[in-house]
Parts: C-alpha cells; structure tokens; sequence
C-alpha cells in the first residue's frame, strides 16, 4: 500500500460530510421524508393496532430504501457538474477507494439517521421493544447495502439526461433482496421466529456488495466519464 | 518528455481530427489552436488520459501512459473547463482537498500565503460560491503555485482573467518552464509566455 491511501479515504470522507454540513437542507430533506412517509400510515389506516403491527416492517422499509433513493442523484452528479469527480480520476491513488470514500459519507448522512430515528417511527406502530431493536439492527446492516447498491446505479446514469427517473427504475430492483430479508427480520422477530437468519442473511449480502459494489460503481465512472 | 502520435478522436459521426503526433521535451510548451468544438478539450482530455484515443498512443518518457498509470497521474496537473471548486467550501478547504487527492498536505499557513500570492488576500475564508468569476479561477489556479507535476495540462487558464493576472500566470507558467516543466494549453487570447520552446499546434478539419 502507497503512503497515504487510508488518508486518502479518509480525506473524501471528511470532505463529503463537511459538504453536507454546510448544505443542511439536502440532508434533512431526505430524513424528513422518511419521517412523514412511515407518519402517514397509522394516519390513513387509523389506531387498528394489530393491523398497524403486521404492515410496520414493510412499511419502515419501503421508506427507508425511498428516503435513502432520495439523496442518491446527488452521489456523483455535483461532483461531476464542478469537475471535481475528474480532479478524482486523476488523483495517483485507486478511485475505488475515492468512491468508497464516498460511499462511507453517504451512509453516515443518509442511512445513519434513518436507523437513529426508526425506533421512535416504529413505536407508532406498537412495535415490541425486541422487534424496535432488531428494526434497529436490521437497517444498521441493510442500510450500508443501500448506500452500496445505490452507488453503482448513481455512476451508470451518471449524466444521462432524465437520469433520476432511470435511477430509481435501476436500484429499486437491486433493493429488493435488502427489503426482503430487512423486513422479514423483523416479521420474523414478531411472530416469534427469531431473527438471526435474515439478520445473517442480509449481512452476507452487505460483506458480498462491500466486497463488489464499489469495484462495479468505479468501471462504470469510468465508462461515463470517457 | 511526451510523445503522441497518430492520435485520433471520434465524437458521434464526427472525426475531430486524425494522425495528430507531436514531442514535448522538457522545458516546452505546447499551445493548441482551433475553432470551436475543433477537438481541443477533447485532445487535452486524451492526454490526461481521462479518455482513451481512437487510435495511436500517447508515451510519457517512453512508456504508455495507460501502462504508467497513477505513476503518470503523479506527473501532471489538469486544469479543465471547470474551476473543480466546491461551492459550499472556502478558497482554503478547497485547496486543502486538492492537495490532500494527490497525497499532499497543506497547511492553512501556506494555504492562506500561497491564496495572497494569487491576489486572494482577506478571502480564503470565504466560501467560493461568493467570488465572482475572475475570483474562482485564481483560487482554481493557485493549485499551479505548489504543484509538483512536470506537465501542465492548462484548458482555456486566461479565461475571465484581469489583464494583470493574465501577466501574473504567464509569469507562473515561465517559471514553470524554467524550472525543466512542460505545458499543454489551450487559448482563445494571445497570451506572451516567455522561455521555453514553444510549439503550435491548430486543430482544423
């Protein structure tokens, strides 16, 4: 390893969150909507409590794979519309790394406080204090996939006029398997089932995508960069 | 010392230009004209090797730069189009991640001397987005002032510059030259740059 590399890292790191410091409003946006999209079902459905229980797993996840779609779009393309992203290409160290650094940042402001807040969400929908936790754990794990997942849809529509539309179109698919085994963790944990085999499930799938996310986010920078 | 030969470029349906080569030995200057949309972006691009040639090579010292690599990416500076300055940031923290990309560290001292020596004095904290124009590109081209690339990859540098400080970095860009350096640059203005053996280069069909 070349001196410098995990500085590298961490200097994207550190240089993406100071950004989203100082432009709050994109932060919070995404945040809010999760808050208000998981708010509105116990609204609409009204105080049916044991109807309220079995939809709130899906309901905290659908939200949270759309509130951290929100943010995505931006991943990349500021960076690409300033010429920062080329300044990037031709940095001497690895641009996966560059990109992973940008990953880490993204899941520290868009997943992070979704995972934070989920237990309060979640006691609208008079969740167990065991099934708040694993909802907890569920998108502690899952929501690194999202950031990962997202990050190779953000590079290939990278400056694809409408290309926020063909995001969505593109990770939505991806998401599904994190949905599956994020919701169904915690459906499992009402019913009783115990947990630990989505939980293992759903982190074998964050090693896997930690593993070739990233690679696969950085070919197709390149290719959208040519 | 830089070699390019039989070096083409295809946008769309459109050939840009073919069977262009030249050698930029040390200390030279290589100043490419053209009209607009001619290729000259996309030469300089090619260069840097942001984007792969239609055909032909580029050799840095001899050996391909896709083979050099970060080695390559070590050796020169690239200032495009864009100033590549985050709005939000200040003068200062932009300059420090910049230098922080290519595995150097700036301290605000020098930052802060190296922002006054571009003319920015009193505006290094600043955030970016509140300079104009003329501003942002000095900020972008104080990157040239601790650089220690060899070859400088400079598109459109004069570019809404006061006539003082298009004197102030041709100035730089002799030095530059003095020093053993090498620079690639595209101009619209005539710009005297003094030393150094300079080469034209026009792009046209």
């Amino acid at each position: 390893m070349r001196p410098g590399t995990p500085g590298i890292l961490w200097t994207v790191v550190r240089r993406d969150l100071l950004l989203a410091l100082r432009r709050k409003s994109e932060v919070l946006t995404s945040l809010f909507f999760f808050v208000i999209v998981v708010s509105l079902f116990p609204l609409g459905i009204g105080p049916e409590m044991s109807l309220l229980r079995i939809i709130a797993p899906g309901v905290l996840w659908v939200a949270a794979l759309l509130a951290a779609m929100l943010s995505l779009n931006r991943l990349f393309a500021t960076d690409h519309a300033d010429g920062t992203l080329e300044q990037m290409l031709l940095a001497p160290a690895p641009l996966g790394l560059l990109v992973t650094g940008k990953i880490i940042a993204h899941w520290l402001v868009a997943g992070l406080p979704l995972v934070l807040i989920a237990p309060l969400l979640g006691l609208q929908y008079d969740l167990a204090p065991h099934a708040l936790g694993v909802l907890m754990l569920s998108l502690l794990i899952g929501t690194p996939l999202l950031s990962l997942l997202g990050a190779i849809g953000a590079a290939l529509t990278l400056g694809v006029r409408g290309g926020g539309v063909l995001l969505s179109l593109l990770t939505l698919p991806l998401y599904i398997p994190a949905l599956i085994f994020g919701a169904g963790a915690v459906e499992a944990d009402i019913s009783g089932l115990g947990a630990t085999g989505h939980l293992s499930l759903l982190a074998a799938l964050l090693a896997l995508s930690a593993f070739f996310a990233p690679w696969a986010a950085t070919a197709a920078l390149r290719v959208a960069l040519e | 010392m830089l070699t390019a030969t039989n070096l083409a470029c295809i946008r769309g349906d459109r050939r840009l230009f073919a069977g262009l080569g030249f050698t930029l030995e040390s200390g030279g200057h290589l100043y490419v004209t053209g009209e607009n949309g001619s290729g000259k972006t996309s030469l300089l691009r090619m260069l840097c090797g942001l984007s792969p040639p239609e055909t032909g090579e580029i050799r840095w010292q001899g050996e391909t730069i896709t083979r050099l690599g970060d080695d390559y990416r070590k050796k020169i500076l690239y200032l495009g189009h864009q100033n590549a300055l985050k709005e939000e940031l200040t003068a200062l923290e932009n300059l420090r991640i910049a230098a922080a990309l290519t595995g150097a560290t700036l301290e605000d001292a020098e930052g802060t001397e190296l922002l006054e020596r571009s003319g920015l004095a009193g505006r290094e904290s600043l955030p970016v987005r509140f300079l104009s124009q003329g501003q942002k590109r000095r900020v972008a081209l104080t990157r040239l002032l601790w650089s220690r690339a060899s070859l400088w990859v400079l598109d459109e540098p004069f570019v809404a510059l006061d006539s003082a400080a298009v004197t102030w970095l041709a100035g730089i860009i002799a030095m530059h030259h003095a020093a053993g350096g090498m620079t690639v640059l595209t101009s619209h203005q005539a710009v005297a740059i003094k030393g150094g053996a300079a080469q034209n280069l026009r792009l046209s069909e």
